[in-house]
């Protein structure tokens, strides 16, 4: 691979993957919040308000974290994949450019007045607008799996005289085959992430005998809508999503589950390390027939492997596919069995005495986020050569002018700055957390205008 | 149909550069007029609230430039490519320096991140009028529609030039000082008492900078790029948007004068809604000029996405963006007045 391709894909790479750490909670918990308004409203209960506002907090960080990291992703598509920005800026930059128009200006007027004008607004009007904070975070994760859609499975386009590629339906590019399990996938796995990191602050309440009536609110508000998700996300979204590749991108299936030689009653790999020189599976593991099974619903279907495939199709990266996939699955099958089992004592009324257990949610808080980002991994090295899947590889979509050396620049410069970020982002919540809900942090809220910054007014 | 999302472009661009012009000003001047800790609280107060809506705009605007102009799009931002990442980079160290500083009551914390949004604001303003500089000026955009540009070569506008050469930091200039007195025009609206009465003074004070500057810039301009003066010439009716932004100029020191500080805001986007649209008129049909041959230049209709793509993109974004100016004026409304004092 030519070096300038190698730094442009990196720079996307390591900009998208920590950027996304940000809207992948803040999307599963815009869900919770409204949740925990609606019972505040229901019940009367001020604990649910309390948390709410806690995690309103919590929210806002990394809202802002989400928006500063969220704008270079933007122009990335102009600075660094320019080639590809000027075919098909007419068909992706119509999801993109709703995004800004329909769901930001929401999310923007709203969030301020969720987090600041709770007084000003009254209990029914703040439960609205941590509604449309929520739908407007739903929305804008919709024009973005719009717009991946579209890369992993074009639709809607004509090509005209020069190559260059036209919207021909709105409708085929916002009701593109390929956003519906994607969508729900992706945002059952937000709200696995929101339920995971709302039921580890929980644990760690108990398990430091601090704050511990919010503990078990979030406990049992995260084990439910987290056991709910974790459910959703195997079954039928996961589901749905495998199918989707098995039937539009049969040779990325192949790579992911890696399976090199065509079969009839085609095995399930569960270990194994792909060589790629042999072409084979290292010391494998394998379920036989189960993946002809899974993906076709017949015990002796035929599944065709990379052998089979011409070889400048294979994705080019076969091994990172591959552990990436295992990696999501395998984790995916944790959250299940961590889920259900807390899920169950807490209907039995024992959770919040089980240790054991306690520990266990407190430190699987982290694996979401890299269960979501070996699933977007998939989606992304999956898609590979193909920048847009069977019209454009992605060694074409590179800015012509761009060397290099400039992107190296710019790539080392995003690394030093997200390292700042995060150490600044892992602070601030820690102190949140630290605190806790039920009291003012530094002072009372002054009123409205003078409370404008959503810093100062804590 | 490419001169009517022309138009809408511009028009967001103009959105943008009048709704976060203000706070960019606001930040700036806050690194000299705010005196102690509840100045600087007012200042960020009177745009706490608005900043981020504001901000969308840019959003907004790159997004509708993306899919109605892609070619633009491609060519402009990779010929930017180090100016954008130095503008990106600023802009993620405002956003987070206005975040988090409240968050920490502390006489280290507070005060760096006063420095950073002080810092990063001034820079963002210059370097948006670099920007704009450099569109008047063009840039050496190839056969296929490609250019690089390095930040800097000889600091002269030849076909050579970099981003920044003389002429570009001079419109640089000005956007700063247009941008500052925004600033100080909205924080004199927006607060009373001593920080309102330096807000006006330097407002008053930076008109006569900004006067100088708009002639000089104006007369320059002309020589850099002649095209301007083809296009007056056989537009004559143009000559309103330079009417336009002499007139905001004029009503701004009658208002500031009268200590009508909402009227002199009004003033100042009217100046600047009037040199933003000179611009954009003086270079059309061009959108970005090439300074190597000008067939190579990236016109309306050369940059333009397909005819189809531009219908349909009208359907939603009009009804899309009155959407949102409904929630810009409902937020404005319901911050609206002056910031009040600590208890």
């Amino acid at each position: 691979m030519d070096t300038a391709l190698a730094v442009h894909r990196l720079h996307f790479a390591f900009t998208i993957a920590f950027h996304y750490i940000f809207p992948q909670l803040t999307m599963g918990l815009a869900l919770l919040i409204v949740v925990l308004k609606t019972m505040a409203l229901k019940t009367g209960d001020a604990r649910y308000n309390e948390s709410a506002r806690f995690w309103g907090k919590i929210f806002g960080i990394n809202f802002a974290m989400g928006v500063v990291t969220g704008i270079p992703m933007e122009f990335q598509f102009g600075t660094n994949w320019a080639a590809f920005s000027k075919a098909a800026g007419g068909v992706i930059g119509q999801t993109l450019a709703m995004e800004g128009v329909f769901s930001f200006f929401l999310e923007s007027s709203f969030l301020g007045l969720f987090l600041l004008g709770e007084k000003k607004l009254g209990p029914k009007l703040h439960w609205l607008a941590a509604f449309l904070v929520f739908l407007g975070s739903w929305m804008s994760g919709f024009f973005i799996i719009a717009t991946d859609a579209w890369m992993q499975h074009p639709t809607g386009y004509v090509l005209g005289p020069h190559g260059e590629i036209l919207l021909s339906s709105i409708c085929q590019l916002l009701f593109n085959p390929w956003i519906f399990w994607q969508y729900l996938h992706n945002m059952t796995g937000a709200v696995v992430t929101a339920g995971f990191v709302m039921a580890g602050l929980g644990s760690f309440y108990l398990l430091a005998k601090k704050h511990e009536e919010y503990g078990r609110v979030f406990l049992r508000l995260g084990v439910v809508c987290g056991l709910a998700a974790t459910i959703l996300m195997v079954f039928p979204t996961g589901d749905g999503q495998g199918k989707m590749v098995a039937r539009y991108q049969p040779v990325t299936l192949s790579a992911m589950e890696g399976l090199f030689e065509t079969a009839n009653g085609a095995p399930l790999a569960l270990i194994g390390q792909p060589d790629m020189e042999k072409l084979a599976l290292d010391n494998p593991i394998v379920i036989p027939k189960a993946l002809s099974f899974l993906t076709y619903q017949r015990w002796q279907a035929e599944v065709k492997g990379l052998r089979d495939f011409p070889r400048d199709t294979w994705p080019d990266n076969i091994p990172l596919l591959y552990f990436c996939y295992h990696i999501m699955v395998g984790l995916g099958t944790a959250f299940a069995a961590v889920m259900g089992l807390a899920g169950f004592m807490l209907w039995r009324g024992r959770l919040f005495t089980n240790r054991t257990l306690l520990w266990t949610l407190m430190l699987s808080t982290p694996f979401p986020y890299i269960a979501t980002l070996a699933g977007w991994t998939v989606a992304e090295v999956g898609r590979q050569p193909w920048l847009i899947y069977g019209l454009m590889r992605t060694a074409q979509g590179v800015s012509p002018r761009v060397s290099s050396g400039n992107g190296l620049f710019s790539l080392l410069g995003f690394m030093g700055l997200y390292l700042l970020l995060g150490v600044l982002f892992l602070f601030m919540i820690w102190r949140e957390v630290e605190h806790g809900p039920g009291h003012p942090l530094t002072e009372p809220q002054p009123s409205a205008p003078a409370a404008a910054t959503i810093g100062a007014a804590q | 149909m490419p001169e009517v999302w022309f138009c809408l472009v511009a028009i967001s661009i103009a959105g943008y550069v009048v709704l976060d012009g203000f706070d960019l000003g606001a930040g700036f001047v806050s690194l000299f007029i705010a005196r102690g800790e509840e100045e600087r609280r007012q200042i960020l107060a009177a745009i706490g609230p608005f900043w981020d809506g504001n901000e969308v705009w840019l959003l907004a605007a790159g997004g509708t430039l993306y899919f109605a102009f892609p070619s633009l799009y491609a060519s402009a931002f990779s010929g930017f490519y180090l100016a954008l990442m130095i503008v990106l980079w600023l802009l993620i160290l405002r956003g987070i320096a206005i975040e988090f500083r409240g968050h920490i009551d502390d006489p280290l914390w507070r005060p760096f991140w006063d420095t950073v949004f002080g810092v990063s604001s001034a820079l963002l303003s210059l370097l948006f009028g670099v920007a704009l500089g450099n569109v008047v000026r063009g840039v050496p955009i190839d056969a296929e529609g490609y250019f690089f540009l390095p930040l800097w070569t000889d600091f002269q506008p030849g076909g050579n030039a970099g981003a920044i050469d003389w002429y570009t930091v001079l419109i640089g200039l000005a956007s700063l000082v247009a941008l500052s007195i925004h600033g100080c025009l909205w924080i004199a609206y927006k607060t009373a008492g001593r920080l309102q009465a330096r807000s006006r003074q330097i407002a008053g004070l930076g008109w006569w900078a900004l006067a100088g500057l708009t002639l000089l810039i104006s007369m320059v301009s002309f020589t850099v790029q002649p095209h301007l003066l083809n296009q007056v010439e056989s537009n004559l009716w143009g000559g309103i948007f330079p009417i336009l932004a002499l007139g905001g100029l004029a009503f701004m020191k009658w208002q500031v004068h009268r200590r009508a500080d909402k009227y002199a805001f009004l003033a100042s986007c009217l100046y600047l809604i009037g040199m933003l649209t000179s611009v954009t008129f003086g270079v059309f049909p061009y959108v970005l000029p090439s300074n190597i041959k000008p067939d190579f230049s990236l016109t309306v209709h050369n940059a333009a996405a397909g005819q189809n793509g531009l219908e349909i993109g009208l359907w939603w974004w009009i009804p899309g963006m009155l959407l949102a100016v409904g929630y810009s004026t409902f937020m404005y409304r319901r911050f609206a007045g002056k910031v009040e004092p600590a208890a």
